[in-house]
């Protein structure tokens, strides 16, 4: 197939701006089919703003783009997108089935008539991809946030994408299930085929899965393994401003100075 | 009206045939229940999203807006319905064209409400009609509904049922999860601003049945009522669409034998229903909290 030769994703000097507020500007990078990328970056420096990018929601400012080959467009029914999860209402009185069911037949007109045995079928499918079973039928409110996200990454995978975009999946999550979402993630792309761009605060839950880092900051974008890009000199070079990368006894990543520098920078 | 016919003494007992034959005796019965329940349906289905989107109060808001709508075309000289629905559509776009961020402004909506009722009394006094045509539009006249405008009525809301069942998953996605919503190219905006306008028009329709007052007891009340029972958002419409049609005929039955007025009764039935509805939804809940703690410890205690 086409998919497995050509890139995911491919940026050329791509810039970001909300009407003439430049975001981040210069970005070359490409991403490969099947690669799982993890994107870090202080808060507001245009992480999320690259996934709209890429779901087709904001033109680039300048550059090109291409994803799987196209250029981005809504609607895109090979893309899978998880957004950053506000609190759902505890009282929806919706399924956790129900909201998979939208990542099949959500975009179509009409009442559902027609192939529902089918349908079902595939919610049924991606809710044990995610082994939800047990709490799938339950209001999706009353769900603790792991099993939230677990929910709503069988709602983007109903669809059958090529490609994930996953923001933020980890945040409130305790240590023990960012580990376990982001071994899930790892384990589906795997068997699916999928490329995977997951934005996160913290690499270290994510250092056993992921393939590559793509480092948002400073009007500015990086990208590389791990080991290459979160380093002292990478990172300050990055931010122009010093920035210090510590590792512990386990080859966990610790970044100092960024607090400062966020702060200062959203000021 | 219902005293010219009371001298016929209505038939009322255990014979259920004769019952609803004495209900159906006379024309402007016959017109309540063809018009009240049209109006009932498009109330029920249109109320669940209202209840989902959090729109209750824009909803009542738009039926004040519908009042001053309608005080004014009678001023004018044209009937009432034309200026409801020319309000309450325009009110509604702008609601709908704001979208997410109605939400939250309970003091601005209010405000409005409050105005638009005041511009209702100003043209009320300014027609200088009697009172009867404010109280008319502010509690509803349905026996008082003639057989065009049970035409009327069961057109808007044949069209205000079709079009709700025409947007059905994308906006129940919308109103879900706007963010994938918008991604996956369902155009949420003008989804808002359609959700709106037809919202608008099954207000000016329910208007004629429980009148601007009242509004809530037929398009939130059954909504709110099925939410409760139902986790399934097919069920929940068909079940808001099933009470709401059963509250307007319980209301015009017994406001067929009772002289006091519809309004009243089909505002209890809703209100009382309500009531019983979180007592019994809290007794379900509490029984089905009790089965699914064994599996929540089970969970726990295999975590590693």
């Amino acid at each position: 197939m086409a998919r497995s030769i050509s890139p995911a994703i491919v940026a050329d000097g791509l810039a970001a701006a909300y009407r003439d507020r430049l975001i981040w500007r210069d970005a070359t990078f490409t991403v490969n089919t099947g690669e799982f990328v993890a994107v870090l970056g202080p808060n507001g420096s245009g992480k999320s703003t690259l996934l709209r990018l890429l779901l087709g929601l904001l033109p680039p400012a300048a550059g090109s783009l291409e994803v799987l080959g196209k250029r981005p467009h809504r609607g895109n029914a090979d893309v899978g997108y998880v957004p950053q999860r506000r609190n759902i209402d505890r009282d929806l009185p919706v399924r956790g089935r129900d909201f998979v069911h939208l990542g099949i037949d959500g975009d179509r007109w009409g009442v559902a008539v027609g192939n529902a045995a089918g349908n079902h079928q595939r919610v049924d499918q991606a809710i044990q991809s995610v082994q939800a079973q047990a709490y799938a039928d339950r209001p999706i409110g009353r769900l603790s946030g792991g099993e939230q996200q677990r929910l709503l990454l069988a709602q983007a995978l109903a669809g059958k994408p090529q490609m994930l975009l996953l923001d933020e999946p980890l945040a409130s999550l305790d240590l023990r299930n960012q580990i376990v979402i982001a071994e899930l993630v790892a384990e589906l792309a795997g068997a699916n085929g999928l490329t995977v761009l997951l934005i996160a605060h913290d690499i270290n839950p994510l250092l056993p899965v992921v393939d590559r880092v793509l480092y948002v900051a400073h009007g500015g974008v990086a990208i590389g393994k791990p080991a290459e890009v979160i380093t002292t000199e990478q990172l300050s070079r990055l931010y122009d401003a010093p920035i210090e990368v510590l590792h512990d006894s386990h080859g966990h990543m610790f970044v100092v100075g960024l607090e400062a520098e966020s702060a200062h920078h959203d000021a | 009206m219902p005293e010219l016919y009371l001298a016929a003494a209505p038939y009322f007992g255990w014979d259920l045939v004769r019952v609803v034959q004495e209900l159906f005796r006379y024309a402007f019965m016959q017109h309540a229940f063809e018009a009240g329940t049209i109006v009932a349906l498009s109330a029920g289905v249109i109320g669940y999203f209202v209840v989902l989107r959090g729109l209750s109060f824009a909803a009542h808001a738009l039926s004040h807006i519908g009042f001053a709508g309608a005080t004014g075309a009678v001023l004018v000289g044209t009937a009432p319905i034309v200026g409801l629905l020319v309000f309450t559509m325009s009110a509604g776009a702008v609601m709908g064209a704001l979208g997410q961020r109605l939400r939250g402004r309970d003091v601005t909506i209010g405000l409005v409400m409050a105005w638009s009722l005041g511009l209702g009394l100003l043209f009320t006094r300014l027609y200088k009609g009697s009172a009867n045509l404010a109280i008319g539009i502010l509690f509803g006249q349905i026996f008082g509904i003639t057989s065009q405008d049970v035409a009327v009525t069961f057109v808007a809301g044949f069209v205000t049922v079709l079009l709700v069942l025409a947007v059905y998953r994308p906006l129940l996605f919308a109103t879900l999860d706007e963010e994938v919503a918008e991604a996956k190219g369902v155009p949420v905006r003008a989804l808002s601003i359609a959700f709106m306008v037809v919202l608008a028009v099954a207000v000016s329709e329910a208007v004629q049945v429980v009148g601007v007052l009242l509004i809530f007891a037929l398009i939130v009340a059954p909504a709110a009522i099925a939410e409760r029972f139902t986790t399934r958002p097919s069920r929940g419409v068909l079940l808001a669409m099933v009470l709401a049609v059963l509250f307007t005929w319980a209301g015009l039955s017994i406001a067929y034998y009772l002289p006091y007025p519809v309004g009243f009764f089909i505002t209890t039935i809703a209100f009382w229903s309500y009531i019983l509805a979180r007592v019994l939804s809290g007794a379900v809940a509490r029984r089905a909290a009790g089965r699914v703690r064994p599996w929540r410890e089970e969970q726990a205690r295999h975590s590693p």
